[in-house]
């Protein structure tokens, strides 16, 4: 067993839960010998690199420690420093309620519980009853096995904001069974968000978000961002750790279609991440990346999983996105997109998820490739105009259809409202590049 | 001691002719290197030890109100009548007014159209400093 300290966590929190703990306590004594293990043999010991945690193949299962003085079996490592953390903690606390957990001492999980360990602990941690936030970073923490600081600087909050967010969430859920495995679909939902968030800044590329403009004269103008954290905890790549957590899922619920749409849709995203952001930190939109810098590798795996997904003829909203990335990573350049079958996906993706208002929004850009900038410019009017993007979609379509001020106006406007500094920038240079067009012609 | 740097969209002391046309009417070259100039500024910062935080606010926003228990807070609208409006800031911590006035000064040189400094105003204010921090 050469796992990584990080994909042992649900497994070791099952252990203690079934010997008595309760999650909370249980979690947070998991967290105490992670920490304690960075402590001991920095951060390589708990990160997700397989290259990296293979050094230890040679150790044997059976092997006390390697030269570095890691335990050869790291999981056993685990479980016995975190129950030793649990019971401290618990004797600390009261007396009376060590006694009550020894009484609860019941003998350790087989391995057959693995997977299934990890569907309940991922499920517990998405519950419906949290936000999203809180939902997000208990799932670090408590699967993808992150320490509070660094979870705490992927979001920008000090490290007593994260703990106290994620003792907030556990005592939300403290009253769940954790015999009985929750709502896969809110997993699936937390999944989706938490890649989501990582998709969105510059971070996913290892480069801190770029500090945007602040200049005079205009209400539109952008201001400076930058990160008020320590450079010494290591950043986490949000998108990357979704993927983790995807892959740990599928495995737990290889039957679930949607699972896996959800893994392919990461991973047929993810694997444009080179080409979005340019040299200077600045977003690249899909039409004008550079393909060559995109990994085929993970989209063949992507199109793989997807396709044994559809295999089932179970279509959710995941697998139709998935399909609709994976036309779009198809395309060898942005002029090659087969537009009309992304059309047919979108309303796929319509059928089975209805209130999807960006699907909408991209569906009616999808109508301008396939019928003309007029015929999607139609189908923008029947939508509500206050939807996020809604402006940025009505620029696209029409500069497609030759209307080079109002695009720009509408670029600007969209540049305003828009919630990220790259995508402002991205949005305002839209806007005058056009202008500029306008002045010279 | 800490230092706010104050960025506004609107607001300030009558503006120098540099910074009076609104960022889309640039070109994108100039916005590129109008932000990888602020990148530098906050890069120099962290590098000389002086950096604290820096954020970009959205222009959108409202003023509330408690109105009274059980009554919805009273919102003054997206800044209808304010004349001034803060589009970011920058927190430093530097030994005096003066490298604070300097930092301000260089963040305003910041390019813009033609690649002529800007000349935007900075509104720089000290923090209160923690009790705690200044005895002894």
């Amino acid at each position: 067993m050469n796992l990584p300290l990080r994909d042992l966590v649900p497994q070791v929190l099952g252990v203690l839960v079934r010997r008595g703990a309760d999650f909370a306590a249980a979690e947070d004594a998991v967290q105490e010998a992670l920490v304690e293990a960075v402590r001991r043999w920095g951060n390589e010991v708990v990160e997700d690199d397989g290259r990296r945690a293979g050094e230890d193949d040679g150790a044997g299962a059976a092997g006390p420690a390697d030269r570095t003085g890691r335990p050869a079996d790291l999981k056993a490592w685990l479980v016995t420093v975190a129950w030793r953390k649990f019971l401290d903690a618990r004797r600390s606390a009261s007396a009376r309620a060590l006694r009550e957990v020894r009484v609860g001492l019941e003998p350790p999980s087989g391995p057959a519980e693995q997977t299934d360990d990890t569907l309940l602990v991922l499920s517990r941690c998405c519950h419906p009853a949290l936000t999203p936030a809180s939902a997000i970073a208990l799932t670090l923490r408590a699967v993808g096995g992150l320490t509070t600081a660094r979870i705490a600087r992927a979001f920008l909050v000090p490290e007593a904001t994260m703990a106290q967010r994620i003792s907030r969430a556990k005592r939300t859920v403290a009253g769940e069974r954790f015999e009985t495995p929750g709502d896969v679909t809110a997993v699936l939902r937390v999944l989706y968000l938490m890649f989501n968030e990582g998709f969105t800044s510059a971070s996913a590329v290892g480069r801190r978000p770029r500090a945007t403009a602040p200049a005079g004269g205009s209400e539109r103008a952008a201001a400076p961002a930058g990160q008020p954290v320590s450079a010494r905890v290591p950043e986490v790549d949000l998108a990357g750790e979704a993927i983790r957590l995807a892959r740990q899922l599928t495995a737990a619920v290889p039957g679930d279609p949607e699972a896996s749409g959800l893994l392919a849709l990461m991973l047929l995203h993810h694997a444009r991440r080179a080409a979005r952001f340019d040299a200077a930190g600045e977003l690249v939109p899909l039409d004008r990346q550079d393909r060559s810098l995109w990994d085929t590798a993970m989209i063949a795996e992507g199109v793989d999983i997807l396709q044994r997904a559809l295999a089932r003829e179970l279509l959710g909203e995941y697998q139709a996105q998935a399909a609709i990335a994976a036309l779009h990573d198809d395309a060898r350049t942005a002029a090659e997109t087969d537009w009309p079958q992304i059309l047919t996906w979108y309303d796929e993706l319509l059928s089975v998820a209805p209130g999807n208002r960006v699907a909408e929004l991209n569906r009616a850009i999808a109508v301008g490739h396939v019928d003309g900038p007029r015929a999607g410019l139609r189908v923008l009017a029947e939508l509500d105009a206050g939807l996020p993007r809604y402006d940025a979609a009505t620029a696209y379509l029409r500069e497609m259809a030759g209307e080079r001020a109002e695009a720009a106006r509408r670029y600007a406007a969209a540049a305003a409202a828009a919630d990220s500094a790259a995508e402002r920038t991205h949005l305002l240079k839209q806007a005058a590049r056009l202008n500029e067009k306008a002045a010279t012609t | 001691m800490k230092y706010l740097m104050l960025k506004h969209y609107r607001g300030g002391p009558e503006k120098h002719p540099n910074s009076r046309s609104p960022m889309d009417r640039w070109t994108p070259e100039e916005i590129s290197a109008h932000i990888a100039f602020m990148d530098e500024v906050i890069d120099d910062l962290r590098e000389r030890g002086e950096f604290v935080d820096a954020q970009a606010l959205a222009p959108r926003g409202a003023f509330v109100r408690y109105d009274g228990e059980g009554r919805p807070p009273v919102t003054d609208g997206p800044f209808a009548e304010t004349k001034d409006l803060i589009a970011g800031w920058i927190v430093i911590d530097v030994e005096s007014d003066e490298r604070a006035h300097e930092a301000a000064a260089y963040l305003s040189s910041a390019p813009g159209p033609g690649g002529q400094p800007l000349h935007e105003w900075i509104e720089v204010r000290p923090f209160l400093g923690d009790a705690s921090e200044v005895t002894g």
